[in-house]
């Protein structure tokens, strides 16, 4: 009773106050369809009293019925006015409309909330651990909101143009030749955008897939000497902003680029343009996305036991029949699950196509200019947006299916013996063949990067050493009075990383979080659960930013142009990866160790806290890393909530970009890469490192997921 | 105050579709150390984690100490488990871990470290707090495990298959460490066990469990010699089972006559081994002898099929072929069905 006591005090106390004025005061003074919420409120708190109240259907009748009248007042009124003209009549002073929910407004949310879970935890969900139970229901509220909320909106702002219900214009929006045209097949100009995007989608994972192989087999399978050079680069784009490559691109083969410059002294090739366009965002795409199937086909590569290959030498097989009749086939599972993973990345790719796209477009800048600027059609965008979203479902759909059914796990728990069968010459050959190019190609870029900043001008090749475009970005002075900041940049900068940084702890705390429910917790629902955590992960970026655009800006969740969009927006695409690395260290840890800690009478968070949490801390770790990373380096979702108030570091290069800055741009770039680095080091000394050594077989569970 | 430590009413376990304990009721006094025993699969751990609110009834009701904690989770019980694995907490010391428990339950430090170390002198480990469990030999460990579980006193003790983990030749001498404790501290205890011979060693009383059901519940004495299912009699120790008819107060199975009271009709019957007689020359025939030691068993191919016989070594052997009579006192038989 008490604990009830104290779980409704607060949120009583606080229940309802819109900027300022509480639901009651508001409620009393016209705004009347405030009353309902609070006299339920009030309802709630004398029913409290009684003895074994959460068990009886009153306060659960009660609970619903607050949530209810929560949700349909936010969303019934709008910023001018009720959306019915009956409400109007009903509750006169809605006309004058209402804003946004402000404070009070979220905490009488969570505090619904927080109720729900403790009634239906109370009835046996999640065995009655209260504090798991919570997380469900918070998490789940989250996830209606900030996933599916915005991405329902963003379909219906499909099919509702502003004079009401415009199904005609969406078809005629979804079968639009600009789509599906196939002009480039008879060579009688560009194809359509959904063309394009599947041609290229199609291209980039068959490329990086093969490139992936290649590295895969040298490293697992042959005594190539440079194997640790090859992971050390395969790293290196997980921390490279994704236009980075394509600037470097630009800056080697564009028109007035260096190779096409010495193309043209040296054998009097005409400079031209051909790199913008299909081949250039190839060439990025695939230099980007060969770390990913590289290292999910190594994991692959590993995976299959070694005596299978030694059998079938016994048996007589030469090697490159064992290869291909053995080998091959278990492999199989693992390249279709790598071709995918890149095709649904080169899908959601936002950053090299804008860069590099010249004429040819695909979904993702589609729908960013579809939305940017003047041509401000967010039906269209929406449209689109549905599109891209329903072709990474699919690929994401038959990811699953594959995944499920047709990988051969052919590791037992017994020990392995035999040695791996090292891959056929010829093989070895056509890999290293394949890989040279590779390291030229991703050594060169990384020079650019690296040294780019500091000459004249490295997009005409004029290499004068200079520190001028660092200069512009990041000149600052102490003076009299304190620290300042005169750099164009710094803005971007010092927002960049208050946003990583508060967006990196929230991502990790509720992906970890939903891991230790999935893994650890029972409750009705929990697949399905487990699934909408991971689609949030499927959806391409643009079409998260397109869905925020379309669902933030108005009431009753008002928060575009303020700090926290961005911060949610990175939290609910991150937070998946937090995820898993929870899950694979979960899975390596018993659990009857937690259910030793419940006997002793610690609760769920107790539990959490002081056995859970000390296991898992290099998956802790690597959460952070990946979740501060990717905020520092996302592009694609970031691009369309950025205001001038809040500019993150990459729309910034963005900028500077199209507006042929190059120098700027691989200078800033360099210097975030390096931030990157020191931050990365600064998350390793905070969450200390120390206990790690005593239990290698955690700390090898928890590295995996985050390569 | 009753007598009564734990109870169940009719309480049924889901998963999915599947049945993992199908409508049991039984009663536990305070004081008492009761045995599940059955094959894996039968709902024991089941039954034992819905006494540690581990996992919730589907139906029915839980009773500890009188009071219904059917929707109480595990950390509002007081109840203290030794487990499998020991569970002990890798990360902290033993002192650490058997505080955790007082600790956790909002007790001062400096006397839950204080308890926790009278309880480690109770089991004879007292130089040993400062090591982490890695540092710790099997038997050692599950000390800790067993300190742990009985630092807060609590209303039940559970145990779920503590000497899977201890060496074969320890085992003996580690179940009558439990069994003392148990006595000692005056606990109820819950014990989980697919060994029948643990179970016989340290129960009070055994609950056998089959496909979620409760078989039969008794003393170790009971359910050796007065089984009363086909189920009882052969997972406890061996049977043969013989079927046959009764027929005015007789059992009849091939040429086997024998006193049985009981209605007249198709009937089963439970012998043991060693409660069969064997004597040269008659009409069986011994199949195979095997030495092991403490006994010879053979197999005997009687009038009323093959039997299982076990018999000292101090008796003559007889060889595989040779022709003998069986002998059965009418006492030693039980009807199972």
């Amino acid at each position: 009773m008490l604990l009830a006591g104290m779980a409704v005090l607060p949120w009583y106390r606080q229940d309802g106050f819109f900027s300022g004025a509480s639901a009651l005061m508001q409620g009393l003074g016209g705004k009347t369809w405030l009353l309902p919420g609070v006299l339920i409120a009030m309802a709630l708190l004398a029913l409290s009293f009684q003895q074994g109240w959460r068990k009886g259907p009153a306060a659960m009748a009660l609970v619903i019925a607050g949530m209810v009248t929560l949700v349909a007042q936010g969303f019934a009124i709008q910023l001018n006015g009720p959306i019915w003209e009956g409400l109007g009549t009903l509750f006169p002073a809605a006309l004058a409309g209402q804003s946004g929910l402000g404070w009070g407004g979220f905490v009488s949310g969570l505090a619904f909330l927080g109720l729900l879970s403790e009634l239906i935890a109370a009835r046996g969900f999640c065995r009655g651990e209260r504090f798991a139970s919570g997380s469900v229901v918070i998490i789940v509220a989250l996830l209606a909101l900030f996933v599916f909320f915005p991405i329902l909106k963003l379909g219906s702002a499909a099919f509702i143009g502003p004079d009401g219900f415009a199904a005609a214009q969406f078809v005629e929006r979804l079968t639009a030749t600009e789509l599906w045209r196939l002009n480039c097949f008879q060579g009688t100009g560009r194809c359509g955008v959904v063309i394009n995007t599947v041609v290229l989608g199609v291209l980039a994972a068959l490329f990086s897939t093969l490139l992936g192989l290649a590295l895969a087999m040298l490293v697992a399978r042959t005594n190539f000497r440079l194997k640790k050079v090859l992971r050390a680069i395969s790293i290196l784009p997980i921390i490279t902003p994704p236009f980075v490559v394509g600037v470097a691109i630009i800056v080697l083969f564009g028109r007035t680029g260096i190779f096409t410059q010495l193309g043209a002294d040296i054998f009097d090739v005409r400079p031209t343009r051909w790199v913008y366009g299909l081949p250039g965002i190839l060439m990025a795409q695939v230099l980007a996305f060969a770390p990913v199937t590289f290292l999910v086909l190594l994991g692959t590569l590993e995976a299959i036991n070694p005596t299978l290959e030694e059998a079938s030498s016994t048996l007589g097989a030469k090697p490159m029949k064992t290869f291909r009749k053995v080998t091959w086939p278990l492999l199989r599972p693992g390249l279709a699950a790598a071709f995918l993973l890149a095709f649904i990345e080169s899908l959601a790719d936002f950053g090299n196509p804008l860069v590099l796209g010249g004429g040819y477009e695909v979904l993702s800048t589609k729908i960013f200019f579809a939305v940017v600027g003047a041509r401000y059609d967010l039906g269209n965008a929406a449209t689109l947006a549905m599109i891209l979203l329903a072709l990474t479902l699919v690929a994401f759909w038959l990811q699953m299916r594959w995944l499920g059914n047709k990988s051969y796990v052919t590791v037992t728990g017994k020990s392995d013996a035999g040695l791996a069968a090292p891959v056929p010459q010829i093989i070895k050959i056509a890999a290293i063949a394949l890989i040279i190019p590779w390291v030229a190609f991703t050594i060169g870029v990384y020079l650019i990067v690296v040294g780019g900043g500091f000459v004249t001008d490295i997009g005409r090749l004029d290499l004068s050493p200079t520190f001028r475009h660092i200069v512009t970005a990041f000149s600052f002075e102490i003076g009299s009075e304190g620290l300042r900041l005169y750099g164009s940049a710094w803005d971007s900068m010092i927002t960049t990383l208050w946003v990583s940084g508060i967006a990196a702890p929230l991502t990790t705390v509720i992906g970890i979080l939903t891991a230790w429910l999935v893994a650890r917790q029972d409750f009705a629902g929990k697949r399905a659960f487990e699934f909408g955590t991971m689609l949030s992960f499927a959806i391409p970026g643009t079409v998260v930013g397109v869905s925020y655009v379309a669902a933030f800006n108005v009431p009753p969740v008002d928060i575009t142009g303020t700090m926290a969009i961005l911060v949610i927006c990175f939290m609910f695409r991150n937070m998946p990866v937090g995820m898993r690395a929870g899950m694979a260290a979960l899975s390596q840890i018993d659990r009857s160790m937690e259910e030793a800690s419940q006997t002793m009478g610690a609760g769920g968070l107790a539990t959490l806290r002081n056995v859970v949490l000390p296991l898992i801390k290099p998956a802790i770790f690597t959460a952070l890393v990946y979740s501060f990373v990717t905020a520092m380096t996302a592009v694609s979702a970031v691009i369309f909530l950025v205001s001038a108030r809040h500019n993150m570091a990459t729309a910034y290069i963005m900028g500077r970009v199209e507006n042929g800055e190059y120098a700027l741009a691989i200078a800033y770039s360099a210097v975030l890469m390096i931030v990157m680095i020191l931050c990365v080091v600064l998350i390793q000394v905070l969450v200390g490192r120390r206990n790690l050594g005593r239990r290698k077989e955690l700390q090898g569970a928890a590295v995996a997921p985050a390569e | 105050m009753s007598d009564t430590a734990i109870e169940f009413v009719n309480v049924v376990k889901r998963y999915g579709s599947a049945l993992a304990v199908d409508g049991i009721s039984f009663s536990i006094a305070k004081g008492e150390l009761v045995t599940f025993l059955g094959p894996s699969g039968c709902g024991k751990t089941t039954s034992l984690r819905l006494i540690a609110g581990l996992e919730l009834p589907s139906e029915g009701q839980v009773l500890i100490g009188g009071r219904d904690v059917s929707r109480d989770p595990a950390s509002d019980r007081n109840v203290g488990m030794v487990f499998q694995s020991y569970a002990l907490f890798p990360h902290m010391n033993v002192l650490d871990n058997v505080s955790y428990g007082p600790v956790i339950r909002g007790g001062d430090k400096a006397a839950a470290q204080a308890k926790a170390r009278e309880i480690l002198e109770q089991v004879g480990l007292s130089g040993l707090q400062d090591r982490l469990p890695s540092e710790l030999s099997g038997g050692q460990q599950q000390r800790v495990a067993v300190a742990r579980a009985i630092v807060q006193q609590p209303e039940v003790l559970l145990f779920d298959e503590p000497l899977s983990n201890v060496d074969a030749k320890l085992r003996r001498k580690v179940r009558a460490e439990i069994r003392d404790l148990q006595r000692r501290f005056g606990l109820t205890a819950v014990y989980v066990t697919h060994d029948q011979e643990e179970a016989l060693a340290v129960s009070d009383r055994i609950i056998v469990m089959q496909a979620g059901k409760i078989a039969q519940i008794g003393t170790p004495q009971d359910l050796y010699d007065r089984p009363a299912t086909p189920f009882v009699a052969d997972f406890i120790g061996d049977a043969n089972l013989i079927a046959g008819t009764v027929q005015n107060g007789t059992f009849h199975a091939g040429d086997l006559g024998l006193a049985l009271a009981g209605p007249d009709g198709a009937a089963t019957v439970s012998i043991r081994p060693e409660r069969i007689g064997l004597r040269r020359d008659g009409s069986a025939k011994v199949i195979s002898a095997t030495y092991l030691g403490s006994r010879t068993e053979y197999v005997v191919q009687t009038g009323a099929g093959e039997m299982l016989v076990s018999r000292p070594i101090w008796e003559d052997a007889i060889d595989a072929g040779a022709a003998v009579t069986i002998e059965i006192r009418p006492t030693d038989l039980t009807r199972v069905k």
